[in-house]
């Protein structure tokens, strides 16, 4: 049987999504690896995985992909299981390219399709930011890794496996190379949009910073918060405590109205709750379209203070 | 402070229409805009600001065919004091791997103490580049970096540097790293400074080093399509799912539906 090791960050939806894709590729024996588990996060893994190693992590460190690598490159050598998987979430970005050059392990990359073709890895992946879907291929007789789009494949359905639990001993490397000095949480800012019952998005489209007013006039007509795509707060046109999206805020409003927004997995990825979406972009292509309720393909510059008009209009 | 950054000229498709070739290998370009790739472009100010603060020399890099050098000039022009072309026809088709291989054998030798590279691309956005050149190049890694400051470092003889990178959950983590270290740099880390028509032009006669796959080294089964790990099958539009209920008619009337609507989802 084929065996799949499973790179957990931490016990939540995405270790059951790499669960659930390992188990989509026939019949597997399926191995957890998690970094300084408590024992009931353990017993969790354990439902869904047949073995689950627990690397110990020193008291009050916290998961870190230098120290994982370090870790992880002389078991999986050892292993050699048929396919690594990771989630790709930013510290996926930081561990996996990094542990299939160490192994020498072709790897595919943000997957959001994964299947088996005698022993070929296939993938479905995108491309130009979700605009382009591409269909790829590797050679995985000799081991392959692949990181998961988190989001994209189900969570696993809990059926207790029984799995057994181990406790990884970790032989003393070199000195760590990087060195972790403090976790910072985002800047707090004065608003908190993910408590808003209604937010306006902002993207790219908008632009110019001027032209945020018609975005925020909207915002104030709905008794909403303005939120925005990563972009906006690059330029510094709107503090960091309204980006929504993977790096930034996860919200779970009623109502989404994305405004020149194109719908990037990232920001896509703090949209939670399935709120009521409705984009206005002037790009007939834009992913946000494929995930919106309503869309409407036009000039934002248009829309956007009609739009106010006639909510003000309504409400007298 | 020796810097060498590696960068990517990228189509940007954002105001373009997708239009897939026959057999589903390429895409139609002919509308494409190119540029250099948005992260590399924070990765050559960060690079450059760090030259500004600590003197040595700052090398930009690319892969790619003839008409990816204007992407080196572009980085001379933002202060970069020397340019390297990896051209060679075998490259066509190399995959992250492929490109990662041939950038760590021309970095092989250099002295540095620094690798910026993109966090990812614009294009295939796998994100794997700058870990690939880590793992190639046995040195550690700092993914999506925000924030990056150097104490000392004299061309690959030791020092450290502190970066501030995403992690999850919205939280940021700064750590200190040995150099020489690979960083791949997030975007909004700086502002990327203006580059003028003019300034392309001051840059027009400066030296850019080309090296094909020889002179790197590498072997002709090593390069673009022969040596790539992850192949295309086939490119396709993304499935519409479900998709949006496109609303259809006048700006008046499709913003009096949309009133309706938000009205009937509690958004009034």
């Amino acid at each position: 049987m084929r065996t799949i090791m499973a790179i957990v960050e931490v016990v939540d939806e995405t270790a059951l999504e790499l669960a659930h894709a390992a188990r989509s590729l026939g019949e597997v024996h399926l191995t957890a690896a998690v970094f300084g588990a408590e024992d009931a996060g353990c017993a969790e893994l354990a439902r869904y995985f047949d073995r689950v190693v627990n690397f110990p992590l020193s008291p009050g460190a916290v998961f870190d992909a230098e120290h994982a690598a370090a870790a992880l490159t002389p078991w999986l050598a050892a292993e050699q299981p048929f396919l690594i998987l990771l989630s790709h979430t930013n510290n996926g970005l930081d561990l996996a390219p990094l542990l299939a050059a160490r192994l020498d392990l072709p790897m595919l990359a943000d997957c959001l399709e994964l299947g088996l073709r005698d022993e070929q890895l296939t993938a479905v992946r995108t491309l130009y930011a979700g605009k382009v879907h591409a269909r790829v291929v590797a050679d995985a007789k000799g081991g392959a890794l692949a990181t998961l789009r988190p989001g994209a494949f189900d969570g696993d359905e809990a059926i207790d496996r029984g799995g057994r639990i181990e406790t990884a001993a970790v032989p003393p490397g070199p000195p760590a190379r990087r060195r972790l000095l403090e976790t910072v949480a985002a800047e707090a800012g004065s608003v908190d949009i993910t408590q808003a019952e209604i937010l306006v998005a902002v993207g790219r489209g908008i632009e110019e910073q001027e032209n945020l007013e018609i975005v925020q006039s909207l915002a104030a007509a709905l008794d909403a918060e303005v939120a925005c795509t990563r972009p906006i707060v690059d330029k510094n046109w709107l503090p960091k405590s309204r980006q929504v999206g993977t790096s930034g805020q996860s919200v779970s409003p009623k109502v989404y109205l994305a405004i020149g927004v194109s719908g990037s997995f990232q920001h896509l990825g703090g949209v939670k709750g399935k709120p009521f979406l409705v984009a206005i972009n002037q790009d007939a292509a834009a992913p946000i379209f494929a995930v919106a309720d309503v869309g409407v393909v036009g000039d934002l510059f248009d829309l956007v203070p009609l739009l106010e008009e006639k909510i003000r209009a309504r409400k007298g | 402070m020796n810097i060498i950054v590696c960068i990517k000229r990228v189509a940007d498709t954002s105001e373009a229409e997708i239009v897939i070739q026959r057999g589903g290998q390429g895409l139609e370009e002919e509308d494409f805009a190119w540029g250099i790739n948005e992260w590399d472009n924070f990765a050559v100010e960060a690079a450059v600001q760090l030259k500004e603060q600590h003197g040595g020399v700052v090398t930009a890099m690319t892969l790619g065919g003839e008409d990816d050098e204007e992407v080196l000039r572009r980085a001379l022009a933002m202060g970069c004091d020397e340019a390297v072309h990896l051209c060679d026809e075998a490259f066509a088709g190399a995959d992250a791997w492929g490109i990662a291989k041939a950038l760590a054998a021309a970095v092989r030798g250099r002295s540095y103490d620094l690798l910026l590279c993109g966090a990812v691309s614009g294009d295939a956005g796998g994100g794997q580049v700058g870990g690939f050149l880590a793992g190639l190049l046995d040195l550690p890694l700092v993914a999506l970096a925000t924030c990056l400051e150097v104490g000392s470092g004299n061309g690959g003889t030791g020092g450290v540097a502190r970066v501030r990178h995403e992690v999850e959950s919205g939280l940021e983590r700064v750590v200190e790293v040995d150099l020489p270290a690979v960083v791949t740099v997030q975007t909004g880390i700086n502002e990327p400074r203006y580059v003028s028509i003019r300034g392309i032009r001051k840059v027009a006669g400066a030296e850019v080093q080309v090296l094909d796959g020889a002179a790197l080294g590498l072997q002709a089964a090593e390069l673009g399509s022969a040596g790539a790990r992850v192949r295309l099958e086939e490119l396709f539009l993304p499935p519409r799912g479900e998709g949006a209920e496109v609303l259809e008619g006048s700006d008046e009337e499709i913003v009096q539906r949309l009133v309706e609507m938000l009205h009937q989802r509690g958004g009034l």
